[in-house]
């Protein structure tokens, strides 16, 4: 649908829905209503209401959760939509859709309204090319700041040559911090450095010891993911891609957040059977990540490369035989296949069951050793209990989720909220912390584990006594799908860090329109400021390890 | 051994009698080493001190901690328990640069990231080698279409091993690391006094041409290595 089409507000119909509800509380800044297949309610508005529009959601309505803001370019405007959820009720979802003319494409800031869109803003204008105005910090993010274009745009160039500089970094703060007294120190952090995880640039300004600035610098592993995803076909060619977005043996669970958003907007069904597979290996693969995460963890808050680390990858190596007896990859899997997955169990069967079941009885005395090791351990406490604190409302302003928000406390899991798969089946709790602290992180993804491998074993169990002739592992899906033209949808998975969603749209050929990640590490690394700004150094490295990023997922 | 009273009255008899009698007749074998054993009765290695240095430089190398992408996981499997690289005398990751002496890239190299990744690379002390770990280090791999990703790792700086794989396996990273010493050993991989990213600047001559410009440019005197194109591999 265009812009021009209407101007005045459709009619209300009898009978109260969200729409209504929603149309009510915007009244006249609501220009026209679109059709999105996850959302009750998507409303178009005018690019300087964003922020009335949005602040009268969050703080009349609930919808306190801005998820995701994509951008896309059509032939005849720009488009930004702004992904709103209720923290409370994650299937609560309104978008609100806000047009740019094509020659000027200006659009007001949700920044105010909600801390995370500083980072979603910055990212759209990079890729896509929309500017926003009274955006506090309005510089590329992905891309060097050398770079002309706008790749994501319909008349970028993408042979064009590029410079890309190398140049020394300025202390932002030294201008304002010269006095006698106080004497700013700048530091760089990174891309390379054992502490951030891969390849994550912290630009770091110090007081003595202390924080006084962080600005995470990102984009070293910023490989095209949605221009990947946008290039290949629904059926086959983009399942392999979100293997490789969170990279530490998650890949199950990325490919789960594309089965759901495709398997959403193609409206396939998946068999039952297949569901609790996929239930199954998710959580094999969410004990892998917080595994890596905790021995990561300790190796930056002691410096352990002995002991806890080893120890985590002996048990990863474990997870990572029984995946590949099931996939055949130890960390690239491609097992989901829309409308299912690729195969069905290893035979013989019984073998399989008990190695995964050899694997569910030695875990919690492992576990144990963990808890002696690092959580009983009173170094690690030291570092961790009451530093990096992170408050509840400050995460939710910054879109914070998974163990990162329930570590603050925010109840919210979107296997539970939002359920899909074989999740609402199952007995398992959703775990909270209400420390707010860097050791919460840790505590909470330590008992995650322990909820996975419930969930594991009963799967395994209902997987045994599956019968046999109802052993349906993929439904019967179109070779070449072509989901009708200008669907669009944007469905989100409980990944190991948090909310992964999708957004895609259909152009009507075989190849998404746009394809949108929304990565949970990308909001979640913006809550570092907020953890160590006024903390030592060494609390800084805490957070940041505490966080849990994947550059891979960062970046995309 | 005897262990009773060892040093007394500050005769070493006793000493030599124990060693004599552990050792047996006959050969003076006064290390009792392995590698004595294996170089039969001569106390003396005659060899160039080029090739003792290439064996040495083989069985004893410091790695990078160096982690870009997916490989980097595999790369920590491959250094943790079960695969162990440091059986192969190269398990001892350096978080410096200057302390380095094997660099493995392990990962998409994207353009923001490729001078850094030179930086890197040029603060290794000589000589210097480096290991391409994954697709995207020989081509680009999975995202060789993508407007951001340089496509394969020498592009920016030179590779000596390439090992495939997305991600390759640890095994496969073992292997590869196990070829690197190999040829190390055997002086196949020597330091690189030309780097191929500086060739750019000549980029529109013919081969033989630029190694003769650089050839020019090396003082004979102060030259202490010298890169043979004759019989490199």
């Amino acid at each position: 649908m265009s812009v021009e089409e209407t101007e005045e507000t459709p009619e209300i119909e009898a009978g109260v829905t969200v729409e209504d509800e929603v149309l009510d509380t915007l009244g006249d800044t609501v220009q026209t209503t679109e059709e999105h297949l996850n959302a009750d309610a998507s409303v178009v508005v005018r690019p300087d209401q964003v922020q009335d529009t949005l602040s009268a959601l969050r703080d009349d309505m609930g919808y306190d959760h801005l998820s995701c803001v994509t951008a896309q370019e059509y032939e005849d405007r720009y488009e930004s939509i702004y992904h709103m959820k209720q923290y409370d009720d994650p299937t609560q979802e309104v978008s609100v859709v806000v047009p740019a003319s094509k020659d000027e494409p200006i659009s007001q800031s949700a920044e105010p309204v909600f801390r995370t869109a500083d980072w979603h803003e910055r990212e759209a204008y990079d890729l896509v090319g929309i500017n926003y105005e009274d955006h506090p910090d309005p510089r590329r993010i992905l891309l060097p700041e050398t770079w002309q274009g706008h790749p994501l745009g319909q008349d970028y160039d993408q042979d064009s040559p590029q410079i890309v500089t190398l140049s020394e970094w300025d202390n932002p703060l030294r201008d304002d911090h010269v006095d006698d007294e106080a004497d700013t120190m700048f530091l760089n952090i990174g891309p390379h450095h054992p502490a951030t995880h891969g390849v994550l640039h912290v630009k770091t300004v110090l007081d003595g010891e202390t924080v006084a600035d962080v600005d995470p610098d990102i984009g070293y592993l910023h490989r095209c993911e949605e221009q990947m995803c946008q290039n290949g076909t629904y059926r086959h060619q983009i399942m392999p891609y979100p293997d490789r977005w969170d990279y530490v043996s998650a890949g199950i669970l990325n490919e789960w957040a594309y089965a759901r958003a495709a398997e959403d907007l193609a409206d396939i069904e998946v068999p039952e059977y297949a569901q609790v597979i996929r239930t199954m290996s998710a959580e094999l693969c969410r004990i892998a990540a917080h595994m890596l995460a905790l021995g990561t963890f300790a190796l930056d808050v002691f410096g352990d490369f002995t002991a806890t680390f080893q120890y985590a990858f002996r048990d990863r190596e474990v997870i990572q035989n029984i995946l590949e007896d099931l996939t055949g990859q130890r960390m690239m899997f491609n097992y989901f296949r829309l409308g299912g997955v690729a195969w069905d169990l290893p035979e013989p069967r019984e073998e399989f069951f008990e190695k995964t079941r050899d694997f569910l009885e030695e875990l919690p005395a492992k576990l144990e050793e963990y808890h002696d090791l690092i959580t009983g351990n009173e170094i690690f406490q030291l570092r961790c209990v009451d530093t990096g604190i992170l408050e509840p409302e400050v995460a939710k302003s910054y879109g914070a989720t998974g163990p990162v928000a329930r570590a603050s406390g925010i109840d919210y899991d979107l296997r539970r909220d939002d359920p899909y798969g074989y999740y609402d089946e199952l007995d398992w709790d959703v775990v909270t912390e209400d420390g707010c602290d860097n050791f919460s992180r840790v505590i909470v993804r330590m008992q995650e584990v322990e909820e996975s491998a419930k969930i594991i074993e009963q799967c395994v169990d209902l997987l045994e006594e599956w019968p046999e002739d109802d052993r349906t592992i993929q439904s019967n899906v179109p070779r070449t799908l072509k989901p009708d033209a200008d669907a669009e949808t944007y469905r989100a998975v409980e990944a190991a860090k948090g909310e992964l969603g999708i957004y895609i749209r259909s152009d009507g050929t075989d190849k998404p329109g746009r394809f949108k990640i929304r990565s949970p590490c990308f909001s979640n690394l913006q809550t570092l400021g907020e953890m160590s700004e006024g903390e030592y150094i060494p609390d800084l490295i805490a957070s940041l390890g505490s966080l849990d990023i994947v550059l891979g997922e960062v970046d995309r | 051994m005897s262990s009773d009273n060892p040093i007394d009255g500050g005769s070493t008899d006793m000493l030599t009698d124990t060693r004599d009698a552990r050792m047996g007749e006959g050969l003076d074998d006064r290390f009792n080493s392995r590698l004595r054993e294996a170089l039969g009765s001569s106390p003396f290695i005659l060899t160039k001190f080029d090739k003792f240095m290439n064996w040495v430089r083989g069985s004893s190398m410091f790695m990078l901690q160096f982690g870009i992408a997916c490989c980097s996981i595999e790369m920590i499997h491959t250094y943790a328990i079960k695969h162990d690289l440091d059986r192969f005398h190269a398990g001892v990751p350096r978080a410096s640069p200057r302390q380095a002496d094997v660099i493995i890239v392990p990962g998409t190299i994207v353009s923001k990231f490729a001078p850094r990744m030179k930086r890197v690379y040029d603060q290794m002390p000589e000589p210097k080698f480096v290991v391409g770990m994954g697709s995207c280090t020989i081509s680009g791999g999975p995202f060789q279409e993508g407007y951001n990703v340089i496509k394969g790792a020498e592009e920016v700086i030179p590779v000596d091993i390439h090992v495939p794989g997305c991600p390759p396996r640890p095994e496969a990273l073992v292997y590869g690391v196990a070829k690197l010493q190999e040829r190390i050993a055997n002086g196949e991989s020597s330091p690189v006094v030309v780097k191929p990213y500086e060739l750019e600047q000549f980029g529109d001559m013919e081969r033989d041409e630029v190694v003769d410009k650089l050839a020019d440019q090396i003082d004979e005197e102060t030259l202490a290595m010298r890169y043979n194109w004759a019989d490199s591999p």
